[in-house]
């Protein structure tokens, strides 16, 4: 994955499996649409938590102050595609 | 003031001996043991001198789903466990958006614990050592808290009437139930969920109950191990588990035609002032407590048939109770120390042993105290041994002492 940008449908896929770890969610409900907080019911601590996986995961950073933008998953997903 | 009915409708446990209160209860009948060989690595690798623990028959990752067990250290599911045993037990749903059993303003909650979270914090701290900031959970801080467990409870079951968790060392699970009752007394709940929760066997605890002297070095025989009141006795063995009973005003239970269990009728607690493991040589602190749980009981000592101990199976602390028991009751009392089959359980030994104070009551038996071969002749009072005993109880003490010189004793009576 370091070497060739990840798709927006396996940037998609990959948030999914961290939601679902970290969260219990199940990952096709993990959807571009879907609000983190209002849909998926993920509370601020586990935002935390999924941030520090994706960063891991996909090798980007983000920052606090962008964490606190991205309210869907659609605009977490595009955050990766445009910062990997 | 006037004095307010309290009565316990709901019940929930998991111990050494089961993970439930039907299967811990049939463990103590039939004289079980729930003390194991502690064969974790880190035993031999410190070279710890007790080889001894008493863990829970059933691993709170048979129970809970997998996402609550990563955000919960496991003294606070243990409390989550009891808890929602004790709740169903009582006749009551979760409450589910607008749906809720008890008025969440009337529903309080008392948990407490002796340690709460080490294991997070040190498995955290070496997060932190070994692998930086970013990677130190985001649920560190929640999880190692003693409000915990309490907390915990108060989301899952809505109690908005305020939330205690008292820290009394050994004495925290009685106190939780003292705390639980006084907020009935006092008008602050109609309900409150009511115990305590400990699950912290893990190398440091272990290590330093192995330093301040007070574990069983009975290592070849775990089965003999913890052995309360016997002339051979020689420390406690560290348990695991939690106890949570759901307390209600008397007549907020017969409104709803509540299954009542029994009551409880009074509460004591003192402080010794004295040493801060040691026991006051004379028992001035444990009297009192005891004493002062008969007085609030509106009952006198000729009443109380049963005294569940605290007897932790050291070689001081289980004369130093006897000798209070026979001051503040008198020596007609009898004996049992459900420690020698379960451990000692810390935050959680005062609720769990509640329960059976409060199952005696109404079963009308005893379980036996096991180990109890040779009883030391200093003990002076009938402790049962060997077999259950069958006898009538109309009031029952449960007794409750921590590190610190905290001195809890509870008061139980029959319905």
């Amino acid at each position: 994955m370091a070497n060739a940008k990840p798709t927006e449908e396996e940037i998609l896929a990959g948030l999914a499996e961290i939601v679902e770890e970290v969260a219990g969610v199940e990952s096709d409900e993990v959807t571009a649409d879907k609000s983190f907080v209002d849909d998926l019911d993920i509370d601020s601590l586990s935002m935390v938590e999924i941030a520090v996986q994706a960063e891991d995961r996909f090798e980007v950073k983000i920052p606090d102050a962008e964490l606190a933008n991205l309210k869907t998953v659609g605009d977490a997903v595009n955050y990766v595609a445009k910062n990997v | 003031m006037s004095r307010v009915d309290v009565v316990v409708t709901g019940m929930g446990a998991t111990t050494p001996l089961g993970g439930d209160v039907a299967s811990t209860w049939d463990g103590l009948i039939a004289g079980r043991n729930g003390i194991r060989t502690n064969d974790a690595d880190w035993v031999s690798r410190f070279e710890l001198p007790s080889r001894l623990a008493a863990p829970l028959a059933v691993e709170p990752s048979e129970v809970l789903p997998r996402v609550q067990l990563r955000r919960l250290d496991r003294c606070e599911q243990v409390a989550i466990i009891a808890a929602r045993q004790a709740w169903a037990d009582a006749g009551f749903e979760l409450p589910t958006g607008e749906s809720q059993s008890v008025d969440p303003d009337r529903l309080g909650v008392a948990i407490g614990t002796g340690i709460g979270g080490p294991v997070t914090l040190l498995d955290q701290d070496d997060v932190l050592e070994n692998q930086g900031l970013r990677k130190v959970s985001p649920l560190t801080v929640p999880m190692l808290m003693p409000n915990g467990p309490a907390a915990h409870v108060s989301i899952e079951l809505m109690a908005r009437a305020g939330v205690h968790s008292p820290a009394s060392a050994c004495a925290s699970g009685a106190e939780g139930l003292a705390t639980g009752w006084q907020m009935i007394q006092n008008g602050r709940a109609d309900v409150v969920v009511a115990g305590g929760a400990e699950a912290c066997i893990a190398p440091i605890t272990v290590a330093g109950f192995a330093q301040s002297r007070t574990l069983s070095l009975r290592n070849d025989e775990p089965e003999r191990a913890s052995r309360p009141f016997d002339i051979h006795r020689d420390g406690f063995v560290l348990g695991e588990g939690a106890g949570v009973l759901v307390l209600e005003r008397e007549d907020h239970a017969r409104a709803r035609g509540a299954r009542i269990y029994g009551r409880l009728a009074g509460a004591g607690i003192t402080s010794d002032a004295y040493h801060i493991t040691g026991n006051h040589p004379e028992g001035i602190g444990q009297v009192n407590a005891i004493t002062e749980a008969i007085r609030t009981a509106g009952i006198s000592p000729e009443d109380v048939g049963h005294v569940n101990a605290h007897a932790t199976s050291t070689v001081v602390g289980d004369i130093g109770e006897a000798v209070a028991i026979r001051r503040a009751i008198g020596d007609h009392v009898v004996l049992t120390a459900p420690k020698s089959s379960l451990g000692h359980l810390v935050g959680g030994a005062g609720a769990v042993e509640s329960i059976v104070t409060l199952l005696s009551i109404y079963h009308g038996i005893i379980p036996a105290t096991r180990n109890l071969e040779n009883q030391d002749p200093k003990v002076g009072l009938d402790v049962v041994a060997g077999e259950p005993r069958k006898m009538e109880i109309v009031a029952a003490v449960n007794d409750s002492f921590g590190f610190g010189g905290h001195n809890v004793a509870l008061a139980f009576t029959a319905a």
